[in-house]
């Protein structure tokens, strides 16, 4: 008996009984498919975040108070807050660097009959150059506007889209919080980054923000930007060491502060959603397992049925591997063609998703293959054990059989 | 053939279907297996048909002792030298009449275009020429055996074994298939084997052997059996 007729015979038993075929490969094409769909989600979102965590900005460092074991999500509060004073301190004492102190403060803000609640973000005029965000049109902060936290604003430009309806921005007035805020610049677009629209914001100076929105002297977030590539370690070494001075930590106590490079940042949030991935990945696979437990339930059902053509094929000179091989070629046969269907469609899900998402559609030739092969090798580890019992069968009970 | 035993069950719930069963079946014989039912017909029917191995005894295959053989040899032994033909037919449903017929030259692994030439040969033969693309349930019952014979000639085996193959068939289209039978044994000089109940159809053989609750108690031509 050669392979040819082999695989004709399980395709015709498969077409013979197309619903119960369908249905038996309708768990694997599932499992593939979530399989394919989670994995590329999960390496899309990994990758998304680098390119994100990329344009920020490579030379730039974030100092923020608190501790950092893990990562900028689990940053303890309880520390104290830095001072513009500190920012001041690195800006005097390390060479090399910008300086962009920053607290940011939700705010609703209004124009018009439009309102809004917007995150507006104090800071100074380096911020624009530190975090990559130039403007569009108008003018930077004046020194004494800084200096005395005029009511003056740069706004992004969803802000203007949805605010302003065409009307020129530069030169009205919103209404931020309980202050009435001049418009001096709009920025330019950026779009989405990590789900978050960037060009939804106001920009103020940091004493504007502290005064009239928060009512704390309080600086959360130091941005410092090392001019010259490759000394960022340095840099970060400098800064560790003044603030460590400057906020009196016992130099047997850890940091009350943390400096993070986005490199750092990149690596924390690529391992959480590759963890996820695994995750997602690891739920997938057991699906694709119950599919293949479906596939031997069938398989033993379609042998229990086909008991006396089992007996028929035996009296008429069909071996015990004849047999297995008939059955196992179908089994592996369903498992491939639902392994083929689910990958098809985990990679249209996957672009679906992904387009609609805003994420990077990448397919992982390796991720495709794998599950792919998962599911023939699911065909034949769940397939062999019906096949045998079929093989195995007395003829004569088998002929027997009603 | 001697001393077969086949015995089912233990203890009290033992049946003896063939008990102490001795017998010598020639090359080219035609030979009928009568008795009332559940004696042990069928049974000896699929130990010479090597389906079934007897429980105790010693069965001689053309100088073959079948008990030295394993399954898979045993059923290289049917794939090359017997035909079976049963009561109910037994063809693949949903199969077409050509592909049934074909069925044992797959396994023997015969050419696409030869297994479909001598299977269309074998249809031919049995008077079936024009139903090749059919499927069991297309065709009367009669056409449904001759499709079965078609299948067991196929391969040309010296030994046809047939168990009650006019059972399921009227008095018309059992004698068209014993006709069809007694030609072909004559053409090709076969061994048929057949297990019957109707002397009508018994006449036709050469030598009848007529069992009772296991044993073999009549041997000899129809005129001495049959009243
Ligand atoms: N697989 C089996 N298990 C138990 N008893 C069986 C089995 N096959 C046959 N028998 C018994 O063996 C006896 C002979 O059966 P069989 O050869 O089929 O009779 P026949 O074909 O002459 O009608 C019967 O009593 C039957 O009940
Ligand atoms: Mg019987």
């Amino acid at each position: 008996m050669n392979w040819l007729d082999i695989f004709l015979m399980a395709f015709q038993a498969i077409v013979r009984n197309k619903l119960r075929s369908f249905l038996t490969a309708l768990g694997i094409i599932i499992g593939v498919g979530s399989v394919v769909v989670m994995v590329h989600l999960g390496q899309s979102a990994t990758q998304s975040v680098t390119d994100e965590i990329a344009s920020i900005g490579s030379n730039l460092l974030f100092v923020m108070p608190g501790t950092a074991q893990r990562g900028p999500g689990g940053v303890r509060s309880i520390a104290r807050p830095f001072e513009l004073d500190d920012a001041e301190a690195i800006e005097r004492e390390v060479p090399g660097i910008l300086v962009a102190p920053a607290l940011t403060s939700n705010a609703t803000v209004v124009f018009g009959n439009a309102n809004e609640t917007i995150a507006v973000i104090g800071t100074n005029n380096n911020y624009f150059i530190v975090r990559n965000h130039a403007l569009a049109h108008g003018r930077e902060f004046e020194d004494s506007e800084l200096g005395a936290g005029s009511a003056v604003c740069i706004i992004g430009t969803t802000l203007v889209e949805e605010m302003y309806a065409g009307q020129q921005p530069l030169g009205t007035t919103l209404r931020v919080g309980r202050t009435a805020c001049r418009v001096i610049g709009v920025l330019e677009k950026k779009g989405q980054s990590m789900g978050q629209d960037r060009d939804k914001t106001i920009v103020m100076p940091i004493k504007a923000v502290q005064r009239r929105l928060v009512g704390k002297l309080d600086v959360q977030t130091i941005y410092v930007s090392a001019l010259v590539d490759g000394t960022t370690r340095t840099v970060q070494r400098d800064i560790e060491s003044l603030l460590r001075q400057r906020r009196r930590v016992a130099s047997a106590a850890d940091d009350d502060f943390y400096v993070r490079d986005t490199q750092d940042i990149a690596e924390a949030l690529a391992s959480t959603t590759n963890t996820l991935t695994i995750l997602l990945g690891a739920i997938a696979a057991v699906s694709l397992l119950v599919g293949g437990i479906g596939i031997m339930n069938i398989m033993l059902v379609s042998v229990t049925e086909r008991i006396r053509e089992i007996g028929i094929r035996l009296a008429i000179g069909a071996r015990t591997r004849d047999v297995l091989m008939q059955f196992l070629v179908e089994s592996v046969a369903l498992s491939t063609l639902g392994g083929l269907i689910g990958l098809i469609l985990g990679v249209a899900g996957t672009w679906l998703i992904t387009t609609r998402m805003n994420m990077p559609f990448l397919l992982s030739p390796a991720v495709m293959l794998m599950g792919f092969s998962f599911a023939v090798v699911i065909g034949i580890v769940f397939g062999f054990f019906p096949a045998r019992k079929a093989a195995h069968l007395n003829p004569v009970d088998a002929l027997r059989h009603e | 053939m001697r001393g077969i035993y086949k015995i089912y069950g233990t203890g009290a719930a033992e049946v003896r279907a063939l008990d102490g069963v001795d017998l010598t079946i020639r090359d080219g014989e035609f030979v009928a297996i009568m008795g009332p039912s559940g004696s042990g017909k069928s049974t000896c029917m699929n130990i010479i048909g090597c389906l079934d191995v007897p429980t105790a005894g010693e069965y001689l295959f053309r100088g073959v002792d079948v008990a030295g053989l394993d399954r898979d040899e045993l059923a290289l032994l049917r794939r090359h030298f017997m035909g079976f033909i049963f009561q109910s037919f037994n063809l693949l449903p949903r199969v077409t009449a050509v592909a049934n017929v074909e069925l044992p030259l797959i396994y023997d692994g015969v050419k696409r275009a030869t297994r479909r030439a001598r299977a269309t040969e074998a249809l031919r033969t049995v008077g079936l020429a024009g139903r090749e693309s059919a499927t069991p349930n297309q065709l009367s019952g009669g056409q449904q055996q001759r499709v079965a014979i078609a299948r067991a000639l196929v391969t040309e085996p010296p030994l046809l074994l047939a168990d009650e193959p006019t059972g399921n068939l009227d008095t018309a289209m059992s004698d068209g298939i014993m006709v069809q039978l007694d030609r072909i044994r004559v053409e090709r000089g076969i061994t048929i084997i057949m297990v019957t109940h109707e002397p009508s159809v018994a006449r036709y053989a050469e030598r009848i052997l007529h069992f009772v609750d296991g044993r073999l108690v009549k041997d000899g031509p129809p005129a001495a059996i049959l009243p």
